[in-house]
């Protein structure tokens, strides 16, 4: 080492690479990172083909590995007024090939293309999907090329994305592929707090034990920093001689012991309180609880791939499965390990954040031996990687399982059905706080046009369009109706009535205008998405979400 | 549907509106939600192109704005902001290269925009906005802020309330955006008429400083060995270097400390990158938020100043957004105060100790997160009781702090608190508590 106050260098200072990302690689990590740059994009681009350039925008920055547009248009004077991914130079160009350029010049990680043919002449080559791991398409497209999409997306499981921007509303709908199990759903950190206080193990209970001695005649110091775990868990055993070795479970019970708990603290100092048992007393109501799984948890348990989980599933399913039997075997599910700061000595919080840690370790090692014996019942190829066990079973209180389903493709002469949704949809038609109606309003805006761009509504006629277009839109809110077996009364159908009449009026007003600003918004929650369904990481939305930018709020609905 | 002719823009385009073809369907149709009055068409568009606006910040939230308004057919932008390019802006700030890192970022972004949409102006100001007086603030017809700082936003927001007089033009709405991570907020402020950011204060209370006797003698997290490196050890032992959190030899140096002190204490987890998290208190920023964000605020801009449709101010005037589980917004008025010390009438009340001293009272102003003040200086309705600037004055009160608060005012008083962060006095009323 250099003498004086020289600074020797950091052997693993950040790289360029880290530099440049560090505001994100907080957030999804060097994993979320990597997963973004093998990914490979298409965009459709259709309509005045804003909100998918805006969207690209929003993944070229954080550096995604490829993205393609396909785009046959050719630049106008009006794509000037509204892209900014243009700019003179383009006009009477190709818009996929200016596009592209311009997207790229945001970042030199990434690689940009762009084809510059009909979707129709494009879709009609073989295997001409095949290369892209995500798909987003802007309206107005053709519903027949949309389904031939849509299909391939099903089958070759590959997240497709489906968006409107028109006016002040914009909508999409995700699907993603039928079995969508997240591990890594970044939790409030306070809720992932799993202290196990009703379930101590021996060794919890030693450690307390010997922290806990005498505590009525510790000096000040030493009895201001008990950790407030300890004190809990002292109390506890102390309630639990009185209560016939049962613990407090209903309100009025955790009200009596909170006060216990408060009696015990010395107030006759400066401070008139102690830290310690002020953190023990304010976490008794959140922390004397059953760990029960969440229903997320429990619907991922419950799943019919978790029951029977195969020789070639997924690694998730066969994590799953053992933690399932952890749960089955033990009514916990395995501990998170992570321990809340608290006031204690360094030593007596890193020998608690220890104990911890060692017995989430011995839970691991207890759901990695099921995990062992299923891959040999199975007679699996390859072991699965004890790191992915281990993240599972930090996060086993938090996973999620998101079951993709199709969107809507509205074709003339088809009906739309809306299968075991329907009746929620319904309710959603009176509920002030669902924008259903804006969905209703952009499947009949896809009705009318029919995916032609020359023909949506409100080129010419706004007010003549709007009214076919109410008129559409209150036929499907009549097949929805009929479909779920449920009427409104009177009253409530005009207001509904009126209402999604407004909607199409807005539409029609667009006249198939995109306005720079919702374009923007919608580019930026689709990019959102997409970076979620990259990396599996964060929950996605399930599976439709809209935008009202006339009053400012949003809606998700599962369609 | 009507042709509408504009007069020829600044930098020569043609005059043709075929470029805001698109725009024009909102500026010339009517809609179900939109303001009756409304003269749509010409007199729409000459507002839209005549009105001065100006962006607070161009940086992550900035530059989006920039970009927004350019293609929302302003073309009178003002843009301030103080801050050079860094590389760890590249990956949202995006209107700057590689090559421009280390310059003004407010003249790379007005420039940048002003090439690529022809026909707007934009002026940057690189500098502060304390630099600028009422008359500068007063040529403006609304004001967009994409900032980090509480301190700038309760500096403008008490600036445009100052403005407010019996002149109509005097009432500037204020446009302001918030991101961090995943989350992010747009509201709107007409000031004086509704809530104004000091009335919003307590949703941005400051984190909890973690204490400094745990720093001291019983860390237990790797952030506590940080904290200790950068407030203590360096203090001790480099008190002649100025810290610079952007200098990598400094960062190193306090990385290095904090590892050694948390091996002392068998804690595990400091990072090079944790450290700088800390120290320089980075929160994790995103394209996608900030776009979210920004076209939010820039959408009601574009509302306020055109009346194509009812904007957020009359009635609610706030969108709180949350994006890491699915996509959630809520939409919401929060409520004007009517002892908030810039836009209410009232003195707030301020519940103290009669015993407490006004040392206690001068360092309470700092954590209350409703107040956030961090050097104030304290007049009562007969006397000076505490003032910090000059050094004259200083000394002169300083006697003061060791006195209890009941020798020095009434119970019921008003006290008026300055800070040199603020333009103005924040109005408190006294009320003993024992």
């Amino acid at each position: 080492m250099a003498s004086g106050t020289t600074t020797p260098p950091v052997l693993h200072g950040p790289t360029a690479k880290e530099k440049k990302y560090d505001r994100q690689l907080r957030l999804w990590a060097a994993s979320g990172q990597a997963a973004l740059e093998e990914a490979h994009l298409l965009l459709v681009n259709l309509g005045s083909g804003v909100v998918g350039v805006e969207t690209l925008k929003n993944l070229v920055l954080p550096g995604i590995g490829q993205y393609t547009i396909l785009d046959s248009a050719t630049v106008k004077e009006e794509d000037l007024g509204v892209n900014f991914f243009l700019d003179e130079s383009s006009l009477g160009n190709s818009r996929g090939q200016a596009t592209c350029k311009f997207l790229q010049e945001l970042n030199p990680d990434v690689k940009g293309h762009f084809i510059a043919e009909s979707v129709e002449g494009f879709i009609s080559k073989p295997q001409s999907l095949k290369a892209y791991s995500l798909i987003l398409v802007s309206a107005p497209i053709d519903p027949s090329i949309l389904s031939q999409i849509q299909q391939h997306a099903t089958e070759t499981f590959v997240p497709l994305f489906y968006i409107h921007s028109l006016g002040f509303y914009a909508h999409f709908s995700l699907q993603l592929p039928h079995t969508w199990p997240i591990v890594d759903t970044h939790p409030d950190p306070v809720s992932t707090t799993d202290l196990r206080l009703l379930k101590p193990w021996p060794e919890l209970l030693a450690f307390v034990k010997g922290k806990s001695a005498g505590l009525d005649d510790m000096n000040a110091h030493d009895h201001g920093h008990v950790p407030y775990l300890v004190l809990l868990l002292y109390y506890l055993e102390e309630w639990k001689k009185e209560h016939e070795g049962k613990v407090p479970s209903v309100y009025k019970e955790k009200n009596e012991f909170r006060d216990i708990v408060r009696k015990g603290m010395r107030s006759d100092n400066a401070e008139g309180g102690e830290e310690n048992f002020e953190e023990a007393i304010a976490a008794v109501l959140k922390s004397l609880n059953e760990p029960t799984p969440t229903s997320a948890v429990k619907e991922v348990f419950n799943a019919e791939e978790c029951k029977n989980i195969t020789k070639d599933c997924p690694n998730f399913w066969i994590i799953a499965s053992a933690i399932s039997t952890f749960h089955a075997n033990t009514s916990l599910l395995p501990l998170p390990g992570s321990l809340p700061d608290m006031k204690a000595q360094s030593s007596d919080y890193i020998t608690l954040q220890n104990l911890y840690k060692s017995k989430a370790r011995a839970d691991i090692a207890s759901v990695l031996s099921t995990v062992r014996s299923l891959e040999k019942e199975l007679n699996r190829q390859t072991s699965i990687e004890e790191s992915e066990v281990e993240a599972f079973c930090k996060n086993a209180g938090h996973i999620k399982l998101i079951r993709g389903r199709p969107f809507h493709v509205a074709k003339t002469g088809e009906k739309i059905t809306w299968g075991d949704r329907a009746k929620t949809m319904v309710n959603a038609l009176t509920d002030e706080g669902s924008l259903v109606l804006l969905y209703i309003g952009f499947l009949a805006w896809d009705l009318f046009c029919g995916g032609d761009a020359e023909k949506v509504p409100g080129t010419h006629d706004a007010d003549g369009d709007a009214t076919t277009l109410t008129q559409t839109a209150r036929g499907i809110i009549a097949k929805l109706l009929t479909e779920a077996d449920k009427e409104l009364e009177e009253e409530e159908l005009e207001t509904v009535h009126e209402k999604v009449g407004q909607i199409c009026q807005e539409l029609a007003r667009a006249g198939g205008a995109e306005l720079h600003n919702i374009s923007a918004l919608t580019g930026g929650l689709v990019a959102q998405e997409v970076i979620k369904a990259i990396t599996k990481q964060y929950i996605p939305v399930d599976n439709t979400c809209l935008f009202d930018g006339v009053r400012s709020v949003s809606s998700v609905l599962k369609i | 549907m009507e042709r509408v002719e504009v007069a020829a823009a600044p930098n020569g385009v043609a005059n043709s509106r075929q470029r805001w073809k698109y725009l024009d369907k909102m500026l010339t149709r009517s809609g179900p939600f939109s303001d009756p009055d409304t003269n749509f068409g010409d007199p729409v568009i000459q507002i839209l192109e005549s009105r001065k606006i100006l962006v607070i910040g161009a940086g992550g939230l900035g530059c989006e704005i920039l970009k927004n308004l350019a293609l929302s057919g302003f073309k009178d932008i003002h843009v301030i902001d103080m801050d050079t390019i860094d590389v760890s802006n590249l990956n949202r700030q995006f209107l700057f290269r590689q090559a421009d890192v280390g310059r003004p970022k407010a003249e790379v972004a007005a420039e940048f925009v002003e090439n690529r949409v022809k026909g707007v102006k934009i002026t940057p100001y690189c500098g502060k906005i304390q630099d600028k007086d009422d008359d500068y603030y007063r040529q403006f017809h609304i004001v967009v802020c994409g900032l980090d700082s509480i301190e700038a936003r309760r500096w403008i927001n008490a600036t445009l309330v100052g403005l407010v007089d019996d002149n109509a033009d005097s009432l500037k709405p204020l446009i302001d955006g918030g991101t961090e991570g995943f989350k992010g907020q747009a509201k709107v402020i007409l000031p004086t008429l509704t809530s104004c950011i000091e009335c919003q204060l307590d949703m941005h209370a400051p984190r909890p400083a973690v204490p400094l006797c745990t720093l001291a003698t019983i860390p237990r997290q790797p952030q506590h060995c940080i904290e200790w490196a950068h407030i203590m050890a360096w203090e001790e032992e480099r008190k002649d270097d100025i810290l610079d959190t952007d200098d990598p030899e400094h960062i190193t140096w306090l990385y290095q400390k904090a590892l050694k002190r948390a091996q002392e204490f068998n804690i595990s987890g400091v990072t090079y990158s944790m450290t700088q998290g800390v120290v320089k208190n980075i929160i994790p920023a995103i394209a996608s938020t900030n776009a979210i964000v920004a076209a939010s605020c820039c959408n009601e801009a574009f509302k306020i100043v055109t009346s194509t449709n009812p904007f957020l101010g009359d009635g609610n005037n706030y969108m709180m957004y949350t994006g890491d589980d699915s996509v959630y917004t809520y939409t919401w008025e929060h409520l004007k105060l009517d002892d908030c010390p810039v836009c209410g009438n009232l003195a707030k009340e301020l519940e103290v100790g009669r015993d407490a001293t006004l040392e206690e009272l001068v360092a309470g102003f700092a954590d209350r997160p409703d107040s956030q003040l961090k050097k104030p200086s304290i007049r009562s309705e007969a006397k000076s009781l505490y003032i910090q600037f000059p050094p004259g004055l200083e000394e002169a009160t300083r006697p003061n702090l060791s006195k209890k608060l009941s020798e020095l005012v009434e119970d019921g008083e008003e006290i008026a608190v300055t800070d040199p962060a603020f333009q103005i006095a924040f109005k408190y009323k006294i009320k003993f508590t024992s």
